[in-house]
């Protein structure tokens, strides 16, 4: 029996601990006058049976199952000679991983190696008598929670308390997961970035205006000397996403008026959902039509009037990717528009409002903070979009603000960075991690900033 | 009780005439025999905004039925009757309020002043700085008190300069009744009042305006009694200067304030007369069975 079938086998148990708790509950109920006189419910009482039964054998199967890799390895390190436990961490885990492998493919009598075999036939032993006693101890451990529960099923036990107590602890975890997961996330980046700053300092890297990622093979190599300046990335991100902005958000928060005070509901119904398609159209798609079609015809209009357009501009890119991110403006703002009370609209007509001074005057000021969250979730997206920069703005790294020359962005340069044949552990590699944990905390600082204007700005309404 | 109800409504149908006008063509004077099915004088002697044979429709759907009525200067006229019986459907007639809700449709003549509201030449706009009205639920905006005040002021440009704006919001919340207690917080949300503050502040905001006529539906019904009783001495007021027409749902409150009570039942104005004579000596059985509270 494997791991999944015991899972079935538990939520079988919990199932039936439900049944019978909720049967238990009424029976004992009847000595004093019906399921009237029980402190909760019925079905509380099965859902306390449930949760002993469930909640303890799952926790026990999670921990068995992260638990039992190490525990094995340490029993097996006894089989292997002593050469073995002079290995690092990553090379142990690769010998693991052959055994494993030599253990599962039935073929150990083929091995050669005597210390191998042996290790490989220790550890089928092993992995045999560790689900035997797992699924045997997980098993009695959901029956116990069962009768654990049956023996609690009584008049005043109020399980409807326990649930909801249980139910809290539940939510609590979960949001606890997301929570160390982000800051798991951050951590790891943030290592790998001091590392990163261990060969090129954190100056040189924040301030440095050059960027060349190269680091020397032999140390005599011609041009060896690479330069991280992330200077010239975060201004083409910048410049990209503003360029986008620009597009998007008063044509977003235009549509967005349109379509919530203006249009026909039957317009709505048709317009409102042909807009969302923006965003569900892939990325790639919006890069080579940046790169066929838009760019060359602002290089070909560029040319007309006599400006030196590079053929991979900035402004190809900014333009495509604000028409991507038009629906993210749009879509929420008409949202918390059409949210706005009706009180608010009549209070507004009845003083003799037009319906554009009502909608600058009252229904912005009031949906704002929306506003500012769909505007947010734009820009992220803009900072965070590559496929559409590598098509259409290039890879050079270039200092401007001139939006017809080539750039390049974060997120590009992260790619290019870690798809390259590289040592995991050279500055070229790391580097992306720095750049990672740049632009997360500009994008933090964005949020913070965003935050403050909309707590500053808005007008709150009951 | 109830088949009698039926009968008296079925009855009521037949009496009133319903049938569409066209404006151009129709005269005040044959007008009144058509409105011979509201018991009592619609008209006032010194007439504000005159209201006649107005039907209005929600769709297909009628919901006002041929209903005359007139609202005299410096008078309070209250509008009772059961709940979706059309106050709220009429007064906002009476500033063009429906004009924001695509469905509904206004037939009839209304006029302020002589003038006709639903003309071309009137500006619905300007038509409600004129006639200001002041809803059920406080609706303040959710800016400063002051703002709040400032917004038609600004709105339609009464303020040259900043004292001058400040001159309108204090005389308007002085007027209101509410100065005494916000003066020291003006720049504080509006919505941070309490309910009948709120409402208070919805009444200043209308009169910051200087409109002629002030509609109020259901003014005081999300208040508490003190605050309650506090609108209503603002409104006996309020009526030196302005024209009022307020829809209420408590009998006292129309007794307390209103000069004349118009009878509501089914869009059709049932009853109209002086409001002493309606709760003393109501004329039609609806008016009585309402007003005695045996149904609605
Ligand atoms: N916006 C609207 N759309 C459709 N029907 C409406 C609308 N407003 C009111 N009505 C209908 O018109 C009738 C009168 O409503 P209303 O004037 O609000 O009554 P009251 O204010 O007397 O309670 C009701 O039958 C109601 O359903
Ligand atoms: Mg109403």
């Amino acid at each position: 029996m494997n791991a999944t079938t015991l899972l079935v086998v538990i939520i079988g148990l919990t199932v039936f601990g439900y049944v019978i708790g909720r049967m238990r509950s009424i029976k004992v109920s009847q000595g004093t006058g019906g399921p009237s006189s029980l402190h909760s419910l019925p079905k509380y009482y099965g859902y306390m049976v449930a949760l002993w039964c469930g909640i303890p054998a799952l926790i026990l199967l999670v921990l068995w199952l992260v638990l039992e890799p190490g525990i094995l390895r340490s029993l097996l390190l006894d089989e292997l000679p002593t050469t073995m436990s002079t290995l690092s961490e990553n090379e142990l885990s690769l010998v693991m991983n052959d055994l494993q492998l030599l253990a599962d493919s039935g073929r150990i009598d083929a091995e050669t190696d005597p210390h191998k075999k042996a290790a490989a036939i220790k550890l089928l032993e092993l992995n045999s008598t560790s689900e035997l006693m797992r699924n045997v101890l997980i098993f009695l451990v959901a029956l116990n929670g069962i009768i654990w529960g049956l023996a609690n099923v009584k008049i005043d036990m109020r399980a409807r308390v326990f649930v909801e107590r249980i139910i809290r602890y539940l939510l609590i975890l979960c949001s606890l997961v997301a929570i160390l997961t982000t800051i798991g996330i951050v951590l790891s980046v943030l290592f790998e970035s001091i590392r990163f700053f261990k060969s090129v300092p954190i100056t040189d890297f924040i301030f440095g205006t050059e960027w060349s990622p190269q680091t020397a093979i032999r140390a005599d190599q011609v041009g060896s000397s690479g330069a991280f300046g992330a200077i010239p990335l975060f201004a083409g991100t910048l410049l990209i996403s503003a360029i986008a902005l620009i597009i998007a958000v008063p044509t977003g928060l235009m549509s967005a008026i349109y379509l919530s005070e203006y249009a026909s509901r039957r317009f709505r119904a048709v317009a409102k959902p042909l807009l969302e398609i923006l965003a569900g159209i892939p990325t790639v798609v919006y890069g080579f039509f940046a790169a066929l079609t838009v760019a060359p015809f602002i290089r070909k209009f560029g040319e007309s009037i006599g400006l030196n357009v590079a053929s991979e501009s900035a402004l190809a890119a900014g333009v495509v990717m604000g028409i991507m991110i038009i629906p993210f403006v749009s879509s929420l703002s008409d949202d918390v528009i059409s949210a706005v009370p009706k009180a608010m609209r009549d209070g507004a007509y009845g003083m003799g409002a037009t319906q554009s001074e009502t909608i600058r005057q009252v229904l912005i000021p009031a949906a704002l903070p929306g506003i500012v969250g769909g505007i947010l979730l734009a820009a992220s997206r803009a900072i965070g979009e590559t496929m559409i920069v590598v098509m259409a703005a290039g890879l050079a790294a270039n200092l401007t603000v001139n939006p017809l020359q080539a750039v390049t962005t974060v997120t590009v340069q992260i790619v290019t960075l870690l798809t390259g044949d590289q040592e995991f552990d050279s500055p070229k590699t790391l580097a992306a991690f720095a750049l990672g944990l740049m632009l997360f905390v500009t994008t933090l600082v964005l949020n913070v900033i965003a935050l403050h204007i909309v707590r500053k700005y808005r007008e709150q309404y009951e | 009780m109830v088949e009698t109800d039926i009968n008296m409504r079925t009855e009521l149908m037949e009496s009133t005439q319903v049938q569409s006008v066209d404006r151009s063509d129709t005269k005040v004077a044959d007008m009144k025999q058509q409105v011979n099915a509201t018991i009592g004088e619609p008209f006032a002697k010194d007439p504000k905004m005159q209201a006649r044979q107005v039907n209005v429709y929600y769709g297909n759907k009628q919901a006002i039925f041929n209903v005359s009525l007139d609202l005299g200067k410096n008078e309070v006229v209250a509008l009772i009757g059961p709940s979706g019986c059309g106050k709220s459907t009429f007064l906002r007639c009476m500033n063009r309020m429906n004009d924001t809700i695509p469905i509904c449709r206004v037939e009839g003549n209304i006029t302020l002043d002589s003038e006709d509201i639903y003309a071309d030449a009137m500006d619905p706009v300007l038509l409600r700085a004129r006639v200001g009205m002041v809803f059920q639920k406080p609706n303040p905006f959710p800016k400063s008190i002051y703002d709040n005040v400032a917004y038609g002021a600004r709105l339609h440009g009464l303020a040259f300069n900043k004292a001058e704006l400040d001159e309108i919001v204090i005389t308007s919340l002085q007027k209101a009744g509410l100065f005494d207690e916000v003066k020291d917080r003006l720049h504080e949300p509006g919505t941070g009042l309490s309910g009948g503050q709120q409402q208070r502040l919805c009444i200043a905001r209308t009169i910051a305006v200087s409109p002629e006529v002030i509609l109020m539906d259901e003014p005081a019904s999300a208040l508490d009694p003190i605050a309650t009783a506090i609108i209503e001495e603002l409104i006996d007021e309020l009526r030196q200067n302005y024209t009022i027409a307020i829809v209420t749902h408590s009998m006292q409150q129309a007794a307390r304030v209103s000069q004349r009570t118009a009878y509501f039942h089914l869009g059709k104005l049932v009853e109209i007369g002086e409001t002493n004579q309606i709760f003393t000596n109501p004329k039609h059985e609806l008016t009585e069975n309402y007003i005695t509270g045996r149904f609605g």
